[in-house]
């Protein structure tokens, strides 16, 4: 037996070493789905080609600066001239575009979609690749140390790039959309509909599960649908290249990347991400939809003042735990009427456009002159929108609406007079 | 001719190179980094292994099967920890060329530029073929062998071969 071991011993040695490597990779195919850690062996080889891949980076950068920068500057001085030219067109159409973002978030906001943004992103240099066919992988200069954490997206100004797969100290992995472990929710811009994006061995791209009667036509633009969790919803992801008919049920669909993913040199990595509802309000201060509403509806002509009755219009109110509007008394002698166009002017905000569930008819307060019933709240309830369901202390939607005999919007700084129950508010 | 041939091939007459610390460390280092680098910005260059054909120079100027493997595990798992798939996978297919690769440099001679090319794209589709085989039958990754690709690719390298081959050769001492 001795004698077959050193006969054979290089034999033997390969033998051993490679059935070392087969256990080795069983063992990290069983733990993937348990951990999914970083190996130690990983962990040393990217800290040691890391700094070298940074440091040629770097270098050759500066040799390119002092190229660009201090040596060929040709035809700087007329490129000048036509970026400022550039530059007041694209002023102009700014302002054309920030108008209808600002429509447009009021008009989300009325609809009560949920947008996310993008607010916070790492600026990273792309140091080194995979350098293999069969790991689209990229390696960007920042880490644990400037905040980057797995599965946050990476992203250019051209499009979505890939998701940070591991993070070193200094250093992360990226998973690139065309390696054929990514996956990416994907929706068609016009057609508006949806896929998954998944990369191929020959990288590239191709968008799954779309059925194969729907109709794709090449040149499509692709985005991201923001059902992975990981890019935003929006992202340009790329366009549509080829279709072809599936085997399956489904189409094959290759997608052009936008951006290029073969020479990726600064990317972005998202690192928050903030949902939430957009808000009517324009940049320059508190804009409500009632003053919108007031200033593109067809102008009234302002009436002559009219001094009311004392205690014409009675208007009590309940404690505000209770968060209530009485409606006004019908029975109260010259009590002005409020019309439908005083209702769409006191709606301050969009959420006061939201009719409440069940209006709240509190009992008549003891010793208020008006009488206030169930029917007045219940037969006229598109008069004075009681906003009962809000919660006390919920701002603007919370308090009692009211209107002035002009059927103007009341100021929206003016808060309302606190009363006390039993409390008449003449008009 | 063929007498001649026979007696340049024995193992007697060829002679067995060895090579310094450093440049056994640095070399592969090198092409590791290069490997890693020059993809990302010209992704053209992934076509190329320059961490297979290290292993392969070393494996047949070394004409150690016991080294062969050894250089061939050590390069091929430090390739696969910069993936990121299973470590492991590029480890077997240059251990099996490095032992490969050793065994032919002990046996033949591989001075000569064409051989070089041959026998550099001949371990190129084995380790092609080794890898492909352990992916898909052990980790059961999707992966398609393309003819064309692969063969062209085998043919690059072997062009490649001969123009590092030559500048390595620089480095090597005769024992």
């Amino acid at each position: 037996m001795e004698s077959f071991f050193s006969r054979y011993r290089n034999a033997s040695l390969l033998v051993v070493v490679l059935f070392a490597q087969v256990l080795g990779l069983a063992v990290q195919v069983k733990r993937t789905t348990e951990t999914g850690g970083t190996r130690l062996v990983r962990f040393w080889v990217v800290n040691a080609i890391a700094p070298l891949e940074k440091s040629l980076v770097s270098t050759s950068h500066g040799v390119r600066n002092v190229w660009r920068n201090y040596v060929y500057l040709r035809g700087v001085r007329h490129e000048n001239r036509d970026l400022k030219e550039q530059v007041e067109r694209l002023r102009i159409e700014q302002v054309r575009l920030s108008e209808d973002a600002a429509q447009a978030r009021r008009l989300q906001a009325l609809l009560g979609f949920k947008e996310q943004f993008i607010s916070q992103t790492v600026a990273a240099q792309v140091i080194g690749s995979s350098g293999s066919d069969q790991s689209h992988v990229v390696y960007i200069d920042k880490g644990l140390s400037d905040g980057v954490k797995p599965d946050m997206a990476v992203i250019t100004p051209d499009g979505i790039v890939g998701k940070v797969l591991r993070v070193y100290h200094a250093s992360s992995q990226v998973l690139l959309i065309n390696d054929p472990d990514s996956g990416v929710g994907a929706i068609l811009e016009s057609s508006r509909l949806q896929g998954i994006l998944r990369g191929t061995a020959a990288g590239e791209i191709m968008l799954r599960y779309v059925m194969s009667d729907e109709k794709v036509v090449a040149g499509e633009r692709v985005l991201t649908s923001g059902g992975d969790r990981i890019f935003p919803k929006g992202l340009p992801v790329g366009a549509v290249q080829q279709t072809n008919p599936g085997s399956d049920l489904f189409l094959n669909i290759r997608v052009k990347p936008a951006a290029d993913l073969s020479r990726l040199e600064e990317v972005l990595v998202v690192t928050r991400v903030v949902e939430t509802t957009p808000s009517t309000a324009e940049p320059s201060g508190p804009v409500r939809a009632a003053d919108i509403l007031a200033e593109r509806l067809p102008s009234v002509p302002q009436k002559p003042k009219v001094v009311p009755a004392a205690g014409a219009a009675v208007m009590a109110t309940k404690p505000p735990a209770e968060t209530s509007v009485t409606p006004p008394s019908n029975s109260a002698a010259g009590a002005p009427k409020p019309s439908t166009a005083n209702t769409e002017g006191a709606t301050p905000d969009a959420t006061a456009t939201k009719p409440a569930a069940k209006p709240v008819t509190p009992a008549p307060p003891a010793g208020t002159s008006g009488t206030a019933t169930a029917d007045g709240a219940a037969t006229k309830p598109a008069v004075v929108k009681p906003a009962a369901t809000k919660p006390a202390g919920g701002g603007e939607a919370g308090r009692p609406k009211q209107t002035n005999s002009a059927g103007q919007p009341p100021k929206p700084a003016t808060p309302p007079p606190a009363t006390q129950p039993g409390e008449e508010i003449s008009r | 001719m063929s007498d001649m041939t026979i007696v340049r091939t024995s193992r007697e007459e060829i002679e067995v190179y060895r090579f310094g610390p450093f440049i056994s460390v640095l070399v592969p280092l090198l092409a590791l980094v290069i490997q890693a680098f020059v993809p990302a910005r010209w992704h053209g260059f992934a076509v190329l292994d320059l961490p297979l054909l290290v292993t392969i120079f070393f494996a047949v100027t070394r004409r150690s099967q016991m080294a062969g493997l050894m250089t061939g595990a050590i390069i091929g798992l430090v390739q696969d920890a910069l993936t990121h798939q299973a470590i492991g996978l590029y480890g077997i297919a240059k251990t099996v060329v490095g032992y490969g690769a050793s065994s032919l440099g002990v046996k033949i001679d591989v001075e000569n530029p064409g051989t070089r090319l041959l026998v550099t794209a001949g371990f190129y589709l084995v380790h092609q073929a080794v890898y492909f085989m352990v992916a898909r039958n052990i980790l059961g990754v999707a992966l398609e062998w393309l003819w064309a690709r692969t063969l062209l690719a085998a043919l690059l390298n072997g062009v490649a071969a001969v123009v590092l081959f030559a500048v390595l050769d620089r480095f090597k001492r005769s024992t």
